[in-house]
């Protein structure tokens, strides 16, 4: 897992810019960070982790701007802190989201081993370990399943597999 | 914890086009539609294909749903809601939309979403919640003349950053707040956003029970609620503030700007154009005439009529100003105006993130509606006071 560094603020419009919100998900990840680097929605490779400062995810409730990262194949988002909103959204599509008061050493390019569960993250190219904040324990089977919707997919269909076997009459 | 929702409010942008799919998925139905409000306002005029087929899904999953709550471009839905009544004090309520803690000048507890959160709502009628702390931003005294809720909360993003919210209760007091009239409490909880809180509340009292006009509960908190922080700050001593380019953190006063040329000066969005915008806008341009490009967008089409009714539209008008239509627009980069390579605007919206209304060499300041229509008249950056004078 490759990291892409990035600063404090970062906002939803340069994750996902608005003239292109009309757009599917394809091209809005095109122009993913756009703004602020060019490069990255060409260069991001699957699996690649995406590293922030503060306040990752501020502004827009917009869900396309972690659509458009699990679209290009991001992994997990570490941050310093993120914005409550987005946070909550990344959760719901199933991306890992690790806070990390620490994230800070984190270099662009290094080499991570995210432990989402666990709470850890290995850099093997400082040979650094970073502890983080772990997932909401209410929230881990959500994450688990592949976010929010999955997940309800799951307990309606075991909600309609115990209701069917209920003896009729 | 589980809260159950009072209220679940959508728009065109991140409601049915996002949510039908994964209903239709769940083969599930809306668990309350008397308690959902769908509102558009992004798309809307649908000037293309794209736009078009988005403002479709919503009329049609509105009719297949049995939405009866559906405001069809009559304007922002953060200005709509209210408008039309659908709040009150008490409130647990949702909303498709960053900009949902406008709802908590009413006294109710709103908050923005995802559109995969929105459809767990839809689904379950159910929410999770972590109980947040409490700030209280105290205003005491009064804001001077040609100073604006909007100048108030420019000052503390710039004064504790953009999450100085840090995702949890924020409440407005003191005397300056009181005074305040309705849609200036608005602008208030509204940019609760950009303080990074998940909500911003104000205590109901004789001024939300007018704005509604009916009988209200009146909500304050306790004398001995736990408080994580309390602020306090001297209404009178605030100045006009105005937020540099790339971030409404980036707040100073309007002074310190004197001077910055602009090409440009907006008026809208639910941050910046409701009547009481317009009102402040017009103070300042009334029988003058802008020096720069003025563009307004009323931020709701009842809120225009109000304003052609008093004057408010022709003052506006008068001093140059072209009408745009009663939606989002050009704030978050939709419709037909976005700004050019270079351009530089003042702007009475929320967010100046880069490439947000336009291209990312484009440059928006951040001001009250009072200051953007001084700024207009002079083709450069004013403290409003000096035109109000």
């Amino acid at each position: 897992m490759r990291a892409w560094v990035f600063g404090n603020d970062v906002d939803t419009d340069v994750l996902a810019p608005g003239r292109y919100m009309k757009l599917g998900i394809e091209d809005i990840a095109r122009h993913c960070f756009e703004a602020v680097d060019a490069s990255f929605a060409i260069s991001v490779k699957p699996g690649d982790v995406v590293v922030a400062g503060r306040n990752f995810g501020a502004g827009s409730s917009r869900e396309q701007a972690v659509e458009a990262l699990k679209h290009l194949g991001v992994a997990a988002l570490v941050a310093e802190s993120f914005a409550g909103l987005f946070y909550r959204n990344a959760l719901n599509l199933g991306m890992p989201a690790v806070v990390c008061a620490r994230a800070g050493r984190i270099r662009p390019g290094d080499s991570l081993k995210v432990e989402v569960y666990q709470g850890v993250i290995e850099n093997l190219s400082s040979g650094e370990s970073l502890a983080c904040e772990p997932i909401p324990a209410h929230l881990v089977q959500m994450v688990r399943d592949g976010g929010l919707l999955a997940h309800l997919e799951k307990r309606l269909l075991q909600k309609g597999a115990s209701h069917g076997s209920r003896p009729q009459g | 914890m589980t809260c159950k929702v009072d209220l679940a409010m959508m728009h065109d942008s991140g409601g049915p086009r996002r949510v039908r799919p994964m209903l239709e998925r769940l083969g599930a139905k809306v668990w309350d539609p008397s308690k959902v409000v769908l509102i558009t306002d992004h798309y809307v005029p649908a000037n293309d294909e794209e736009s078009r087929a988005i403002v479709r899904i919503a009329r049609d999953w509105a009719a297949a749903a049995g939405i009866g709550h559906f405001y069809d471009a009559q304007g922002i839905c953060h200005v709509v809601l209210p408008e039309r009544g659908h709040l009150q004090p008490g409130m647990f309520a949702v909303g498709g939309d960053s900009h949902s803690p406008t709802g908590g000048a009413f006294a109710a507890y709103m908050f923005g979403i995802g559109a995969t959160e929105m459809l767990g709502v839809l689904v379950t009628g159910e929410i999770w919640l972590k109980v947040p702390d409490t700030i209280v931003m105290q205003f005491d005294g009064r804001f001077g003349r040609g100073v604006a809720a909007k100048d108030a909360m420019l000052h503390l993003i710039g004064r504790f950053g953009m999450d100085g919210g840090r995702y949890q209760a924020l409440e407005y007091r003191g005397d300056a707040i009181r005074a305040l009239p309705m849609q200036e409490r608005m602008t208030m909880c509204n940019m609760a956003a950009e303080l990074g809180a998940q909500v911003g509340l104000i205590g109901s009292d004789e001024v939300t029970r007018q704005y509604l006009d009916r009988d209200i509960e009146m909500l304050e908190s306790d004398a001995d609620a736990a408080v994580l922080e309390h602020h306090r700050f001297d209404a009178a001593a605030l100045a006009p503030q105005v937020a540099a380019p790339h971030s409404p953190a980036n707040a100073r006063p309007a002074d310190e700007f004197r001077d910055v040329a602009i090409d440009l000066a907006y008026l809208g969005a639910c941050t910046g154009a409701k009547l009481e915008d317009l009102r402040m806008a017009a103070q300042v341009l009334k029988g003058k005439r802008a020096k720069t490009r003025l563009l307004v967008a009323p931020a709701s089409l009842r809120d225009q009529n109000a304003a052609a009714q008093e004057g408010t539209l022709r003052a506006l008008l008068d001093a140059g100003a072209e009408l745009l239509p009663n939606a989002c627009g050009m704030c978050a980069g939709y419709g037909e105006h976005l700004m050019p390579e270079g351009a530089v605007a003042i702007s009475s919206t929320a967010r100046n993130f880069r490439g947000r209304m336009g291209a990312a060499s484009a440059q928006v300041y951040l001001a009250s509606p009072y200051t953007v229509a001084a700024s207009a008249l002079a083709g450069r950056i004013r403290d409003p006071r000096e035109a109000l004078a």
